[in-house]
């Protein structure tokens, strides 16, 4: 017999709403079509009050690619651990940055903060970054150039992959997964 | 003695960042394999399949199996009858690493001021050990490490009279810690023994062994599979989203110390194991 999964796939498209994100659980799989922007630790130091890119309803990927081969549009391209841009979040989300994608856990401050501001996390396989490469359509560097693979890029994506980790109703998969299959 | 000239060692130096970046190696598909037969969580299942599917689509294109191409770590030991010519063998490896991350496309990930942070752009200067051994050749062990499951990385200083529970409690603390930011399933390298320093340097070597490979002690192997088993009790799973495989393998290395001291050093490794060798 086959067991019923209980998770459900969403297509999302950005700019997202409110609507969009409180419809994310924790465990859904989603598919993300359209344009997304890419920034890590360097470029994070540097966005100061606001990012160089309209926040507003955004989807912000936590990577930096591999060079792209002649005639590629790029390289592989994972996530990075999204732990280590925890103290920038909050204020991202503020301004209107609807989904964060990267892997790992989350602080406490920046779950209360995707509560607060009906935002999601979301992650996608660490380590699966030449098979992503492939749902990357264009890629261009919209800021910071002199940061080498740092630099932020806007990427236009098509059936992008991710799972959703930390929802805004509280949800965390991180916990629940442990919680289920971990033996005291 | 054997004359052996620099720039065969950067070639093979450059061949081996490139290999270790673009085809994973048969004893981790292996683990990977054999660990989605025995994953209950559905999630951890598909991500295994991801990760199976990854490295053959990073085979087939010529990708890096991850954007994170890692620092290259080379492990060398060199015959005392070798004699290398017309060159260093740091700028030989230097050399090599540079070529690699050029014509490879890999991504520079090196930096040259650890506070100032500005990017050597050809993702120089490798970190090189030397063993100088008997015999006239030159053996490489490469490894180029990625940054998110380096930086879960732990020591200890034991006291040499704690029970070894203590030990292993402080393994799986460093793996709970580590949890999902590390790329999980990992390969645990443990370095038990030698000096603050050395026991680091033994947890990256025990990474250097083939996974699935045990001690050749039969203690130290039995220890190895009862660490493993307790790590996959953790219920973290593939990437921390649950399951039942948070490890495909752990490794232990020892070397004697000193009689008040007993240093233990976690090194972990993400599923993305880079690792290649080659002997001139």
């Amino acid at each position: 017999m086959v067991k019923k999964s209980k998770t459900k796939l969403q297509r999302l498209k950005p700019p997202l709403t409110d609507k969009d994100t409180n419809a994310l659980r924790a465990g859904d799989k989603v598919l993300i079509s359209g344009k997304i922007f890419v920034a890590r630790d360097a470029a994070h130091r540097l966005f100061g009050k606001r990012p160089p890119f309209d926040p507003a309803g955004a989807i912000l990927y936590y990577a930096s690619p591999t060079p792209a081969r002649r005639g590629k549009v790029i390289g592989s391209i994972g996530p990075t651990t999204a732990t280590r841009m925890d103290p920038f979040t909050p204020n991202l989300l503020k301004l209107g940055l609807k989904l964060t994608i990267g892997k790992g856990e989350r602080s406490p401050v920046v779950k209360a903060a995707i509560k607060k501001y009906k935002a999601a996390y979301l992650v996608v396989p660490g380590g699966t970054a030449a098979a992503l490469s492939k749902h990357i359509k264009k890629s261009n560097i919209i800021a910071f150039p002199d940061l080498g693979p740092e630099a932020v890029l806007e990427l236009e994506v098509a059936d992008f992959p991710a799972i959703v980790a930390i929802d805004s109703k509280g949800g965390d998969l991180f916990e629940q997964g442990k919680k289920k299959y971990g033996i005291k | 003695m054997r004359e052996i000239v620099a720039k065969k060692i950067t070639e093979t130096v450059k061949n081996l960042c490139i290999e270790a970046n673009t085809n994973l190696s048969e004893d981790v598909v292996e683990a990977l394999n054999k660990a989605l037969s025995k994953e209950d969580s559905p999630i951890g299942r598909e991500i295994l399949r991801q990760l199976i599917n990854n490295a053959k689509v990073a085979w087939r294109d010529k990708l890096p199996l991850c954007q994170d191409t890692g620092i290259v770590i080379v492990f060398f030991e060199i015959g005392q009858d070798a004699r290398i010519i017309e060159g260093t063998l740091e700028e030989a490896v230097n050399e090599g690493v540079s070529r690699a991350y050029h014509d490879g496309y890999l991504r520079k990930s090196v930096v040259a001021d650890p506070i100032k942070r500005k990017n050597t752009e050809d993702n120089t200067p490798a970190i090189i050990y030397t063993k100088i051994v008997p015999g006239e050749s030159i053996k490489i062990q490469l490894l180029t490490k990625g940054g998110g499951a380096e930086n879960c990385s732990a020591l200890r200083m034991f006291n040499p009279n704690s029970p070894k529970e203590e030990i292993d409690d402080f393994v799986i603390e460093a793996v709970e810690k580590a949890g999902p930011n590390s790329c999980p399933p990992v390969i645990v390298g443990i370095g038990v023994g030698g000096s603050f320093d050395y026991a680091p340097v033994l947890a990256k070597k025990a990474l250097l062994r083939e996974v699935g490979r045990h001690h050749s002690e039969k203690d130290t192997a039995n220890w190895e599979k009862e660490l493993l088993e307790k790590i996959n009790k953790t219920g973290i799973g593939p990437m921390g989203l649950g399951g039942r495989i948070t490890a495909l393998a752990v490794n232990i290395e020892k070397y004697p110390c000193h009689i008040s001291s007993l240093p233990v050093a976690v090194n972990i490794e993400c599923h993305a194991h880079r690792y290649k060798e080659a002997a001139i």
